[in-house]
């Protein structure tokens, strides 16, 4: 069978880098990866279950990837979240896909 | 002191059901809840949300099941401590515990459930250095007693739902207010956003978007606030008070303090038997908890709080006979004298 993941490398929230395989064909997004690899503590990520209604998963994109378009609702929960860059994002909103091949993303601090 | 039998920490779905199962087995509860509505998460979150893992509903709506559980749970007359948080539990030597709020209000009971989900709700606070030691003396995160506001100058900080109607309410009642964001576009029902803008036109909202407060000035309570718009110089506007308000986050809080077993922001239970925690009679029940297989579920939350209930009633009642009845069979009888049951089957000859 063909091999459906994507390596991406995630930065912790203690700077700790971790390559990890992400599947394709879950139906999985960013913080769901996050969570599955247990990169931050349970409760600290995807509270709100991602609905793009907590900026718990908010990461910083390292890498210059094609990244699905920010919707209202994303884009509304940055501009009330704290610590946010002009390369923030919320992990809940990106689906894994191919397209993500080599995508380094660093995870905001706690808030 | 109030005195009820379960002692319920957490109004979210599962605490909600816990009051029904409870009252089931003749045991009256009474919740505590640091946000000041029931329905904990679904009512603080995505009221307006579908969910579509309830069963027998294909879709129901956050709020609408709060409303639903609520209306489930009323005959058996739950108690309500609402927005206050549980700060500590004490064991008394008569096996029962007290547990008291941050705001004083006592509780007694033999029997503990804490159902509060992910934790308490916590208003997120902007990253200002100072900023811990001016709440309470012009900062509020929460609006407790809009008077406190009457003929003052207010500045509140948000873009969602709650600046944009506090601003339109206190618009009436304060001397000035200031709404700041970060960006021109608010999160909020279209009618808000509209009302803003009609009171920003009228001079009664005084609209500064996009910026940010970037610090607090004040020597014992807060005197002005500097404010930064991109790309320009900062400017100051006096104030008397700050009120930032850029939504709520669930924190374990003062339950990682009780002496309980936590393993990844979550208290450990007995899956096999009851939900009961490593402290006899408080037990653990919904997305607060954690054991091998874990799902946080509101489905699981339900079943969790019908076991726990079970065993509270061995607690209470110990030695003392009991089997699992069906609500159809035996009918619901409420605390407040009313009786649900199932119609008589109608039994007549045909002639």
């Amino acid at each position: 069978m063909e091999n459906q993941d994507v390596n991406i490398t995630i930065i912790d929230r203690d700077g700790l880098k971790h390559s990890i395989e992400a599947p394709t064909d879950m139906a999985m997004n960013l913080m769901e990866v996050v969570r599955s690899y247990e990169l931050a503590p349970e409760g600290t990520v995807g509270v709100c279950g991602g609905m793009a209604m907590c900026a718990s998963c908010q990461c910083y994109i390292n890498t210059e990837h094609n990244l699905p378009e920010m919707q209202d609702d994303e884009e509304a929960m940055l501009s009330e979240a704290f610590y946010t860059k002009d390369n923030s994002r919320l992990g809940c909103q990106i689906q894994i896909s191919k397209d993500l091949e080599g995508l380094e993303v660093e995870l905001a601090p706690e808030s | 002191m109030i005195t009820t039998d379960i002692i319920i920490i957490g109004a979210g779905p599962t605490g909600l059901f816990a009051v029904f199962e409870a009252g089931l087995l003749k045991l009256k509860c009474h919740l505590i809840d640091a946000l000041p509505q029931p329905g904990g998460q679904c009512s603080e979150i995505y009221p307006k949300k579908p969910i579509y893992d309830i069963p027998a509903y294909p879709e129901i709506l956050a709020g609408d099941l709060t409303d639903k559980l609520m209306e489930q749970c009323k005959q058996f007359e739950p108690g309500f401590t609402l927005g206050e948080r549980a700060e500590t539990i004490d064991k008394q030597k008569d096996g029962f515990f007290i547990v008291t709020t941050n705001k004083g209000t006592q509780h007694k009971a033999p029997v503990v459930a804490i159902a509060s989900g992910l934790g308490s709700f916590e208003p997120r606070k902007p990253l200002l250095e100072n900023i811990t030691q001016f709440e309470d003396k012009g900062v509020e995160y929460i609006i407790k007693e809009p008077g406190l506001y009457r003929d003052k100058d207010v500045v509140i900080a948000g873009g969602g739902d709650s600046a944009l109607d506090w601003s339109i309410f206190l618009a009436d009642v304060a001397k000035s207010v200031t709404l700041v964001h970060r960006r021109n576009e608010f999160r909020g029902h279209l009618d808000s956003v509209e009302k803003v803008q009609e009171l920003k036109n009228l001079g009664k909202i005084n609209l500064i978007t996009p910026a940010e407060i970037t610090a607090i000035i004040g020597k014992n309570t807060v005197e002005a606030l500097k404010i930064t718009k991109k790309d320009e110089t900062p400017f100051t506007i006096e104030t008397d008070h700050f009120i930032p308000l850029f939504g709520l986050s669930p924190k374990l809080g003062p339950i990682a303090n009780w002496g309980l077993e936590i393993e990844k922001n979550a208290i450990k239970v007995n899956n096999a038997l009851d939900y009961q925690t490593n402290i006899p009679g408080i037990f653990a029940i919904g997305d607060g908890n954690i054991y091998p297989g874990k799902l946080k579920l509101i489905l699981c939350g339900f079943h969790e709080a019908t076991l726990m209930c079970q065993a509270a009633y061995q607690i209470i009642n110990p030695g003392k006979r009991y089997v699992l009845k069906y609500t159809t069979v035996s009918g619901v009888d409420g605390f407040d004298g009313t009786r649900k049951e199932a119609p008589k089957a109608v039994v007549k000859t045909i002639e």
